[in-house]
C-alpha cells in the first residue's frame, strides 16, 4: 500500500504558484486598480466638490483599516469609532490649542489611537466572537462618555474651528484644493500600508488564524500575539482616519466617537466586501455619497441606508466587490 | 534513558463541573511507536487528547514530554518542543491554497512571521519543499486549488502534509479515518505507516481494523479511566474491554 503512493507520485511540472507579479509584487489587475483610483482621485477635485471626496477618503481608509481587522484577523470589533474618535479629538486639541502643525497633529492623532489600541485591545483578544465585540463596545462606549466628560473635548461643542495651519510650516492648507491632496496621500499611503499587511508573511499567518485558530495553535502559532498586532495595526489605521478628518472639517465632535460611527464602519465594510482589498473603498464611497445626496430626505437617510442594507446582506453577501470579484473570477 | 518513554502523563484528572471526564489516566508512549487510544463513545479519549496537548488544562496530575514537564505550558510552545496534533474535524485553512496551507506550517521556520511590511514573496523559497510534502500525500496536482474545495479525503491527506511540514518528532493524531471512505482508509493508513517509521504516533481511532494493522500498543479507555492496555491480541480478548464495547452498544 506504501509502495503504490508512492508509485502514485505524479509529475510535478511546476505550475504558477503565486499569482504572476507585476510592480511591487502586486497582480497585475490590483496595481491597474490601484493606478485607476489614483488617476480618479487626482482629477476628482476639478470635477467634484473638495470637501465631499476627501470625506469619501477618510472613511475609505477608515473602512478599510477595520476591515484588516474583520476581514482578514476575523475580529469583529463593534468599537472601532474610539480610535477614529479619539484620533480625531487629539488631532484636533493639538491643532488648535498648541498651534502644532498639521503634520504633527495627525501623527500624534494616530499615536493615541495606537496606545488606545493596544491596551484594549490586550484585553478584548481574551475573549472571542459576540464577547469580543461586546467588549470592544464597552471600551467604545467608555471613550465616548470621556468625551462627553473631560473639560478638553468641548463636550456637546466639540471643538471647533480647527486651523489647518501649514504642512511643514510651509504649505497653506487653508484651501480644499491643496489640502484635499495631502488627503489623497495619506489614505494612498494608508491603503498601500493595508495591501502589503494583507499581503506579507505576517498577513499570511492572520488569514491561517482567521480561517482556524486552534490550528494555527497547534502548528506552533502563539495566535494572540498576532491577533493584538493586527488589532493595533487596525486601530493606527484608523485614527489615521479620524485625525485627518478632524483637519478636513475642521472639527471634532460627539459623532466621531458616538457608537453610531462603529455601526456605520461595520456597515461600508459589508456593502462593499469583507475581505476584500477595494470592497470596503466602494462600501464607503456609497454610504457616504447616500449620506450627502439624500441628506434633504431628512431623518429618512437612516431608514434607506437601513433598507439598503438589508438588501444588500440578503441578496450579496460577499458584498459589491466581492459579488464582482467572483463573476470576474479573480480576486478584487 | 532505559525505557525510552517520549511521553508520560501519570495521574491525568480533568473535571468539569461535577462531572470527571477523565479520572486518574496513566498513560506511557514508547519512542518509535505507534500508540492508540481506543474506548467507547464518552470514554473521554477527545479529552485526554485535548489536556496532552494542552488545549485543556488538566486539575491534576502531570504530563512530561521527552523528560520535561510540559504540564503548565501552552498549547503552542508545545508545538514548538515537536508535538504536533490533529483535529477530529478535518483541519485546513479554507480560504488558502493548499500550497499556502503547507506553507504556513513550513513559515514556522522563520520563528515569528511579524513582518507585516515585507512581500509575501520571501516566503516563495517554501514553495519547493511544500510542494515536495504535497506530492507525498498525492496532491501535488492540487497545489493551487484552496483547501475548503478539496474533497474530504484530500483535506485529510492535506492536514496531514501540513503537519509533517513541521517534522515533528511526535504527532497526535485525532480519529485520524473519521468519515472516510474505505479507499481514503487504505491510502491514509499507508501515510501513517510511513510516517511513524521515524516518528512517534499517538492516535486515537474507532475504526478498529485500522487499529489491529497499525498500532503496536493500545490502551482502551472507559468512563474516564484506562481499563486495558496491551498489544492488540491482549486487548480485544479482555473480558472488561469485550464488555465495554457491547455495553455501550446496547446502553
Amino acid at each position: 500500500m506504501a509502495a503504490e503512493t508512492q508509485n502514485a507520485r505524479t509529475q510535478v511540472a511546476a505550475p504558477a504558484l503565486t499569482p504572476p507579479a507585476s510592480m511591487m509584487g502586486m497582480p497585475r489587475h490590483h496595481l491597474l486598480i490601484f493606478l485607476g483610483l489614483l488617476a480618479l482621485g487626482l482629477i476628482g477635485p476639478f470635477v467634484l466638490y473638495p470637501v465631499f471626496l476627501m470625506k469619501v477618503m477618510c472613511f475609505a481608509l477608515f473602512a478599510c483599516a477595520f476591515n484588516l481587522l474583520l476581514g482578514y484577523g476575523g475580529l469583529l470589533s463593534f468599537g472601532h469609532a474610539a480610535y477614529f474618535g479619539s484620533a480625531s479629538y487629539v488631532s484636533a486639541y493639538a491643532a488648535k490649542a498648541w498651534g502644532l502643525t498639521p503634520e504633527l497633529a495627525i501623527l500624534l492623532g494616530t499615536a493615541t489611537a495606537a496606545v488606545l489600541g493596544l491596551v484594549f485591545g490586550a484585553l478584548a483578544i481574551r475573549r472571542q466572537g459576540i464577547y469580543f465585540a461586546m467588549v470592544t463596545l464597552a471600551f467604545a462606549q467608555m471613550v465616548y462618555f470621556f468625551s462627553v466628560q473631560a473639560p478638553f473635548t468641548g463636550g456637546e461643542d466639540g471643538i471647533q474651528s480647527v486651523p489647518r495651519g501649514h504642512l511643514f510650516g510651509l504649505i497653506d492648507l487653508g484651501p480644499d484644493r491643496s489640502l484635499y491632496f495631502l488627503v489623497l496621500a495619506v489614505t494612498f499611503f494608508g491603503l498601500l500600508l493595508i495591501y502589503r499587511i494583507i499581503h506579507s508573511p505576517f498577513g499570511q499567518v492572520l488569514k491561517a488564524i482567521r480561517d482556524n485558530e486552534p490550528r494555527s495553535i497547534s502548528l506552533g502559532y502563539r495566535t494572540n500575539q498576532y491577533k493584538l498586532a493586527v488589532f493595533v495595526l487596525s486601530a493606527t489605521l484608523a485614527g489615521l482616519a479620524g485625525a485627518t478628518k478632524a483637519l478636513v472639517f475642521q472639527l471634532a465632535s460627539l459623532t466621531d466617537v458616538y457608537w453610531t460611527m462603529s455601526g456605520e464602519v461595520v456597515l461600508m465594510t459589508l456593502l462593499g466586501g469583507m475581505g476584500t482589498v477595494f470592497g470596503p473603498i466602494v462600501g464607503a464611497a456609497v454610504v457616504v455619497t447616500m449620506q450627502n445626496y439624500l441628506a434633504t430626505f431628512g431623518a429618512w437617510v437612516t431608514i434607506i441606508q437601513g433598507v439598503i442594507f438589508v438588501v444588500s446582506v440578503l441578496l450579496f453577501r460577499e458584498g459589491i466587490i466581492g459579488v464582482l470579484g467572483r463573476w470576474l473570477k479573480k480576486p478584487l | 534513558m532505559i525505557n525510552d518513554v517520549i511521553l508520560a502523563a501519570k495521574g491525568l484528572t480533568k473535571q468539569f463541573k461535577g462531572f470527571v471526564a477523565v479520572n486518574d489516566v496513566d498513560l506511557q508512549v514508547d519512542r518509535g511507536s505507534i500508540h492508540a487510544l481506543i474506548g467507547p463513545n464518552g470514554a473521554g479519549k477527545t479529552t485526554c487528547f485535548n489536556l496532552l496537548t494542552k488545549f485543556l488544562q488538566p486539575t491534576r496530575g502531570t504530563i512530561t514530554y521527552n523528560g520535561r514537564d510540559i504540564t503548565r505550558m501552552q498549547p503552542a510552545d508545545i508545538a514548538r518542543l515537536g508535538m504536533v496534533r490533529s483535529f477530529q474535524i478535518s483541519a485546513v485553512f479554507p480560504h488558502l491554497t493548499a500550497l499556502e496551507n503547507v506553507r504556513i506550517a513550513l513559515q514556522r521556520q522563520r520563528g515569528d512571521s511579524f513582518d507585516f511590511w515585507r512581500s509575501e514573496r520571501v516566503l516563495s523559497g517554501f514553495d519547493g519543499r511544500a510542494l515536495a510534502l504535497l506530492d507525498e500525500v498525492g496532491l501535488a496536482n492540487f497545489a493551487v486549488a484552496p483547501a475548503g474545495a478539496l474533497p474530504y479525503g484530500r483535506k485529510r491527506a492535506l492536514e496531514i502534509a501540513t503537519t509533517l511540514a513541521l517534522d515533528p518528532e511526535m504527532l497526535l493524531l485525532d480519529e485520524p479515518m473519521a468519515g472516510m471512505g474505505h479507499e481514503d482508509v487504505d491510502r491514509i493508513a499507508g501515510v501513517i505507516q510511513r510516517i511513524a517509521q521515524k516518528r512517534t504516533v499517538l492516535m486515537v481511532e474507532h475504526n478498529l481494523s485500522v487499529v489491529a494493522r497499525l498500532a503496536s500498543r493500545i490502551t482502551v479507555l472507559a468512563r474516564g479511566k484506562v481499563l486495558a492496555e496491551g498489544d492488540y491480541a491482549t486487548v480485544s480478548k479482555n473480558p472488561d474491554v469485550i464488555d465495554a464495547y457491547i455495553g455501550a452498544g446496547h446502553g
